[in-house]
C-alpha cells in the first residue's frame, strides 16, 4: 500500500485500470464457469470486450490526440470483414480455433491500419469539425464500398467483385461475402477469454504509446498544435500514429465481434455505431481510458437490463444518456457535489483544510 | 475542439455504482431463471401447463412496422389458442431493432425465462445469427418472415452454414419468389421490357432480384434497366426516369411497400406508367396511412395473404390484431404469417400430444419430426403450407392485380 | 432532355438539404455546436403537418403554420431543458447530448405515431408541368422548394445583417465574450438562434415529406447527415454557404445516380465532399480562420 502511495499518479492511475480490468474478468469467467450468470449476461461478455477494446482505441484519437472521429466502425468492419475471410481460407489450414482467430485478427487488424492510413493522409489535412466530417465521410463510403464486396473461395483462390456474387465466377467453392447480404456461416471462433487478452493487448499497446515520448508529443500536439511545431514536432507525423495505431486495434476488435456471431452484414457499422462508439469515450471522460471502459460495460448491459419497461426502452436510454451528460457537465451541480464530498471528507478528517473544488470544464477552443 | 478537464470522477464513481447495481441484479437473475419477462403477468408460476413460445423482432428502429406487426400477429393467434382451450401458450415478445448483435440478446433473455419454442425473427440477418444459436441449443424456430435461405441453412451456403435442422420458414423464400415471378410474368406476358428497381443494401431484395435475373434471362425476358437503392432513400427520380428513358413497359420492384409507394408517387410525377410487378414486401401498400390507392391502380404482385379477403377467417383476424395493435391499420402479410406460425406450430402440438413439461430438446426433435411429417400440413391465412426438410414452406402464392383499390385474383393462378 | 430533367431534380432535392442546412448552420454559428437532433425536429415537424392535414382537418396553410410553431416550441423548450445547463461545458458533451435528444425525439414519435409509416398528402396539390411532349416534367413540389429555399435565405441573410436581435447574433458568433462586454445578452440570442432553426426545420420537415411523401420516426436522419454535409461543403456558419452547399450536394448525388451508377451513389457524394474539403479546407464560402498563437 505505501509504494502505491508513492508512485506517480500515472503509473498507479495504469496500475489500477489493470487491476481493474483483470479482476472483472475474474470475476465473470468464475461466475460464467460456476454457471451462476444467466444466458444473456454470458452471451453479452464476447461483445462487452469487443466494445471495450474500441472505447479504449477511439479514446487514443479522440481523448488523447484530440481529434473528433465519427468513423470508427468503418475500421471495426473493415477488420471484422477482413477476419471472416482469413477465418474462412484457413478453415483447413489451420483447424485450432484459437490459431486460427489469432491469424485472422492479425490480419484484420493489419487491413484496417491499413485503410486508417489512407484515410489518415488527408484527414489530417484538416481540424476540428472539418476533420469530424470528413471521417464521418470516410466511414459512409467504407459501409457503402462493403455493401457492394463479393468475395469468394474456391480451389482457385480468393474471388473478388463489385459487381454481383454471378461475376465471381466461381468453380464450386464458398462465397464468403455476398454483398449487402454480408457473410453467413462464420465458424463462431471468438471467445471470453481471448476478449479478455485483446482488451488487455488493447490497453497496453494504448497505455504505453500514451506514456511514451510519442505520446507526450502526441499529447502536445492536442493542447497547443502551434506551440508543438514551433519545438519541432510534426505534428501530422503524430496525429497520423494515433489515427492509424487506434484504426489497427479498431479492426482487431471488430474481427473479434464478427467472430462471434454467424452472420454479419455491412449494415451493421453505419453512423450509429460510430456514435455509439463515441458516447462511451465521452462519458467515460475524454482521455479517460478507464472511464471509457467503464462506459462501454455500462452501456451495453443498460440497454438489456431495461428490457422489463417493453416498449419504452429505448426512450429510457435516451432519457438516461441525456441525463448523465447534464449531470456530470453542469456547473451548478458540480459545485453542489463538490460541496458535499468536501462536508463528507472534513467529517472524516477534520484537520483536512479545505480543498478547492475542482472546477468542471473550462470551454476553450 | 475542447478536450480539456470533463469531471470524470463524478461519471466514473456514478457509473461504478450503477455497474455494481447491474452486476448484482444480473447475479439475482440467474436464481430464478425466471424473471426479466415482459408482456404477461406470473412468468414463472405458469410453466406448469403452459408452452413458453418466445417471438423476437424488431418494434423499435427503422425497421419497427415489421416488428410490431409479427408482435401482435402473433399475440392474436396465442390469444385465440387460449379461447379454445386445448393447449395454453404463454408469448413473450422481446425487441432486437433488427440488428443481430441485439437479437442474439433477446434470444438469450428468452432463455433465461425459459423459452421453449421460438416463433422469429422478423428479419432475416438477425435471424441467421440467432438460428445458428437455436440450434446448438436444440430450440425448435418457425420464423414469420425471415425469407433468406441463410436461416435455414444448406450445404451451398456462407462459409460454414450446415443445415439447421430446427429452424422453419412461414414464408416463401427469396430464390423462390424470384424465380416464381419471371415465371409468372413470362407465362401471363406481362411484359417484354423490364425495368428493375431493387435495394442493394437489403438482403431480401438482393436475393429475390439475383434469382429474377437468372431465371429471367432464362425464359428469354429482356432487362432494359436496373437500378438500386439503399435504405432510407426518399429519391428515385432517378430510378424512375431510367425506366422510362429506356421504355420499359413492366417494372420490377422486389422492396418492400414503403419505398415502393415513393415510387408510384414518383412515377406519376414523370407521367410514366408501365405495369408495376411486386413480391409479398408490396403487400400492406394500400394500408398506408394517407396513401393515394389511385396511385396503385393497376399494381401487380405476388402474394400469399390479403388483408381485404372477405373470408371468415381472415376478416376475424384483421378485427382481432386491430384490437391488439390499438390502431386503425390493416394487418399486412408479416402480421398474418406470424399469426400462421403460432397457429401451426399449435397444430403440430396438438397433433403430436406434446406435453409442455417435456424437455426443450425433445419437444424440438418432436417438432421437427411433425412439420416434416408427410401428412402434416396447415391451413391457414397465407394458405395452404407444409414443410419440407430444408424447412422450406410449400404454398401457393396468389397473383393478385389492384382494381379500385383492392386485390383481385389475376387470371389463370400460377403454381409453383 | 435527360441532363435537364436531372439537373432539375438535383436541384428539388439541393432545396430541401439546403434548407436543413441552413438551420443547421445558424445553431452552429452562434451556438458552436453539431445539433445532431437537427434533422429528429424535421421529422416531427412533418408529422404535426400531417396530424394537423389529415387528422385535425385544417386547412393547409394552417397545418403548416401549427408545425412551425409547434416545432419552434419543441426547440425553446429542449433547448432550455438539454442544451442550456450545457453553456459552459466542452462541446463534445453538447453533442452527446443531442444524440441523445436525436434518440429521445425518435423514440417518442415511435410512441406516439407508431412503426408503420404515413403517406404524406403534398401541401401543393397542382398538376405537374409537362414540357416537350412529356420529355421533361417538373413537379409543382419542386418549384416551390426551390423558391422557399430561396426567399428563406434571402429573409435570413437579410435578418442576420440588418436588425438588432441579427446583429447581435453574429456578435455571439464572432466573440462571445466581447458580445457580452457589449450588453448582449449571449443566453438570449442563443435561445432565439434554436428558436429559428427549429422553426426552419419544422419547413423542411414539411418541404421534405410533400417531396418524398413518407412519414416515419426515422424520416429526418438520413437528410439530416446529408444537410449537414452539406452545410460544410459550403463553409459552415455560412447563410449562403448552407444553401449553395444544399444545392451543390443535391445536384452531385442526382447525377451521380445518373451517370456513375446508383449503387456507389453515397460514396460519390461523400468523396466529393472530401476533395471539397482537401482543397478548400473551410468549405466553399467559409472564412479561412487563421489561428493565433
Amino acid at each position: 500500500m505505501e509504494q502505491l502511495k508513492k508512485m506517480s499518479a500515472s503509473t498507479r492511475s495504469t496500475i489500477i485500470t489493470y487491476g481493474m480490468v483483470i479482476v472483472l474478468f475474474a470475476v465473470m469467467q468464475a461466475l460464467s464457469s460456476a454457471k451462476v450468470i444467466s444466458s444473456s449476461t454470458t452471451g453479452l461478455l464476447v461483445p462487452i470486450t469487443a466494445y471495450v477494446c474500441l472505447s479504449i482505441s477511439l479514446n487514443l484519437v479522440v481523448g488523447i490526440s484530440g481529434e473528433l472521429s465519427l468513423g470508427h466502425a468503418g475500421f471495426m468492419s473493415v477488420g471484422a470483414f477482413t477476419g471472416i475471410v482469413v477465418a474462412s481460407m484457413l478453415a483447413d489450414t489451420i483447424t485450432l480455433g484459437w490459431a486460427r482467430l489469432l491469424v485472422s485478427m492479425l490480419i484484420g487488424g493489419m487491413f484496417a491500419g491499413l485503410a486508417g492510413f489512407l484515410v489518415g493522409v488527408p484527414v489530417m489535412r484538416l481540424h476540428g469539425d472539418y476533420l469530424a466530417i470528413v471521417t464521418l465521410a470516410f466511414g459512409e463510403i467504407i459501409k457503402n464500398l462493403l455493401n457492394n464486396l463479393y468475395v469468394g473461395f474456391d480451389a482457385k483462390g480468393l474471388h473478388l467483385s463489385m459487381k454481383s456474387a454471378q461475376a465471381l465466377g466461381m468453380e464450386g467453392g464458398k462465397i464468403i461475402i455476398n454483398g449487402p447480404q454480408g457473410a453467413v456461416g462464420i465458424s463462431k471462433l471468438s471467445t471470453f477469454l481471448f476478449g479478455f487478452l485483446l482488451v488487455l493487448f488493447t490497453l497496453t499497446v494504448v497505455l504505453n504509446l500514451i506514456n511514451s515520448r510519442t505520446g507526450r508529443a502526441i499529447m502536445a500536439v492536442r493542447d497547443n498544435r502551434i506551440a508543438a511545431e514551433s519545438v519541432g514536432i510534426n505534428t501530422t507525423k503524430y496525429r497520423l500514429i494515433a489515427f492509424v495505431v487506434s484504426a489497427a486495434l479498431a479492426g482487431m476488435a471488430g474481427v473479434l465481434y464478427g467472430l462471434n456471431f454467424s452472420s454479419i452484414v455491412p449494415k451493421k457499422f453505419d453512423f450509429n455505431t460510430s456514435i455509439l462508439i463515441l458516447v462511451f469515450v465521452v462519458l467515460g471522460g475524454m482521455g479517460n481510458i478507464r472511464g471509457g471502459i467503464i462506459a462501454a460495460i455500462v452501456l451495453t448491459i443498460l440497454p438489456e437490463k431495461l428490457r422489463f419497461i417493453g416498449d419504452f426502452r429505448m426512450l429510457m436510454y435516451a432519457i438516461v444518456l441525456i441525463s448523465v451528460m447534464l449531470v456530470t457537465n453542469n456547473k451548478t451541480f458540480q459545485t453542489k457535489l463538490g460541496m458535499l464530498r468536501e462536508r463528507i471528507r472534513r467529517r472524516k478528517d477534520p484537520d483536512l483544510d479545505l480543498v478547492a473544488s475542482r472546477a468542471g470544464g473550462d470551454g476553450n477552443e | 475542439m475542447i478536450l480539456n478537464d470533463f469531471s470524470r470522477r463524478t461519471f466514473i464513481k456514478l457509473s461504478g455504482v450503477a455497474a455494481a447495481g447491474l452486476g448484482l441484479s444480473a447475479c439475482g437473475n440467474s436464481g430464478s431463471a425466471s424473471s426479466g419477462s415482459t408482456e404477461s403477468a406470473g412468468g414463472a408460476a405458469a410453466s406448469g401447463d403452459t408452452f413458453k413460445v418466445g417471438g423476437i423482432g424488431p418494434v423499435t428502429g427503422p425497421a419497427a412496422i415489421y416488428g410490431s406487426a409479427t408482435k401482435y400477429g402473433a399475440q392474436v393467434a396465442v390469444d385465440e389458442v387460449n379461447a379454445a382451450g386445448k393447449i395454453k401458450l404463454e408469448l413473450n415478445w422481446q425487441d432486437d431493432e433488427h440488428d443481430a448483435e441485439k437479437s442474439v440478446n433477446a434470444y438469450n433473455n428468452l432463455k433465461d425465462w425459459g423459452m421453449q419454442i421460438l416463433v422469429g425473427t422478423t428479419t432475416t440477418t438477425p435471424c441467421v445469427a440467432v438460428s445458428t444459436e437455436s440450434n446448438a441449443d436444440r430450440i425448435f424456430e418457425l420464423t414469420p418472415s425471415a425469407s433468406s435461405v441463410n436461416v435455414l441453412g444448406g450445404e451451398d451456403i456462407g462459409a460454414d452454414n450446415p443445415r439447421k435442422d430446427n429452424v422453419f420458414q412461414m414464408c416463401f423464400t427469396d430464390p423462390n419468389q424470384g424465380t416464381a415471378s419471371a415465371q409468372y410474368i413470362s407465362q401471363q406476358k406481362l411484359g417484354t421490357n423490364i425495368a428493375i428497381i431493387y435495394n442493394n443494401a437489403d438482403a431480401y431484395s438482393t436475393g429475390i432480384y439475383q434469382k429474377f435475373v437468372d431465371e429471367a434471362g432464362a425464359l428469354g425476358l429482356k432487362i432494359v434497366s436496373t437500378t438500386t437503392f439503399t435504405d432510407d432513400q426518399t429519391d428515385f427520380s432517378v430510378q424512375v426516369g431510367e425506366a422510362k428513358k429506356n421504355k420499359a413497359d413492366l417494372v420490377f420492384l422486389p422492396i418492400y411497400y414503403t419505398p415502393a409507394s415513393l415510387i408510384l408517387s414518383e412515377a406519376k410525377k414523370q407521367d410514366y406508367a408501365p405495369k408495376f410487378f411486386g413480391v409479398d414486401g408490396m403487400d400492406g401498400i394500400l394500408d398506408l396511412e394517407g396513401f393515394d390507392k389511385s396511385l396503385a391502380e393497376g399494381v401487380m404482385l405476388l402474394t400469399p395473404f390479403v388483408a381485404t379477403a372477405t373470408d371468415e377467417a381472415t376478416q376475424s383476424f384483421d378485427e382481432a390484431y386491430k384490437k391488439a395493435s390499438g390502431a386503425d391499420a390493416n394487418p399486412n402479410q408479416f402480421a398474418a404469417d406470424a399469426y400462421d406460425c403460432v397457429k401451426a406450430i399449435a397444430k403440430a402440438i396438438e397433433e403430436a400430444k406434446i406435453e409442455p413439461s417435456m424437455a426443450t430438446p425433445d419437444m424440438c426433435d418432436a417438432l421437427i419430426k411433425q412439420f416434416t411429417d408427410a401428412s402434416f400440413s396447415y391451413e391457414g391465412l397465407t394458405g395452404k403450407s407444409s414443410w419440407s426438410t430444408t424447412g422450406e414452406v410449400t404454398k401457393t402464392p396468389k397473383g393478385m392485380v389492384i382494381e379500385n383499390g383492392i386485390y383481385m385474383p389475376l387470371d389463370k393462378e400460377e403454381t409453383k | 432532355m435527360g441532363f435537364l430533367s436531372n439537373l432539375i431534380n438535383g436541384i428539388s432535392l439541393g432545396s430541401v438539404y439546403a434548407i436543413i442546412a441552413l438551420g443547421y448552420t445558424m445553431v452552429y454559428g452562434i451556438a458552436k455546436m453539431l445539433n445532431f437532433a437537427h434533422g429528429d425536429v424535421i421529422m416531427v415537424g412533418g408529422y404535426l403537418c400531417f396530424i394537423g392535414m389529415s387528422s385535425l382537418g385544417l386547412p393547409t396553410v394552417v397545418a403548416v403554420l401549427l408545425s412551425i410553431v409547434g416545432c419552434t416550441c419543441l426547440g425553446i423548450v429542449v433547448e432550455r431543458l438539454a442544451y442550456k445547463p450545457l453553456r459552459e461545458a466542452p462541446s463534445l458533451a453538447v453533442l452527446i447530448t443531442a444524440i441523445g435528444v436525436s434518440y429521445f425525439l425518435q423514440n417518442s414519435a415511435l410512441l406516439i405515431w407508431g412503426a408503420d409509416p404515413k403517406v404524406f398528402k403534398s401541401i401543393v396539390d397542382l398538376p405537374s408541368i409537362s414540357l416537350f411532349d412529356g420529355q421533361l416534367v417538373i413537379g409543382p413540389i419542386n418549384l416551390v422548394t426551390a423558391l422557399t429555399c430561396l426567399v428563406i435565405m434571402v429573409c435570413l441573410t437579410l435578418f442576420t445583417s440588418r436588425t438588432k436581435m441579427g446583429k447581435a447574433m453574429r456578435a455571439c458568433s464572432e466573440d462571445k465574450g466581447a458580445a457580452q462586454l457589449m450588453g448582449i445578452n449571449v443566453n438570449t440570442t442563443i435561445s432565439m438562434v434554436f428558436a429559428i432553426g427549429s422553426g426552419l426545420a419544422a419547413i423542411a420537415g414539411v418541404l421534405l415529406c410533400s417531396t418524398y411523401p413518407t412519414l416515419m420516426p426515422t424520416t429526418g436522419a438520413l437528410p439530416g447527415i446529408k444537410a449537414f454535409t452539406a452545410a460544410v461543403i459550403g463553409g459552415i456558419g455560412s447563410i449562403p454557404g448552407a444553401a449553395l452547399g444544399g444545392v451543390l450536394l443535391g445536384i452531385i448525388e442526382i447525377f451521380a445516380k445518373a451517370y456513375i451508377g446508383t449503387q456507389l451513389a453515397d460514396a460519390i457524394v461523400f468523396g466529393v465532399l472530401i476533395v471539397m474539403l482537401l482543397i478548400r479546407p473551410a468549405g466553399l464560402l467559409g472564412k479561412e480562420i487563421h489561428e493565433k498563437v
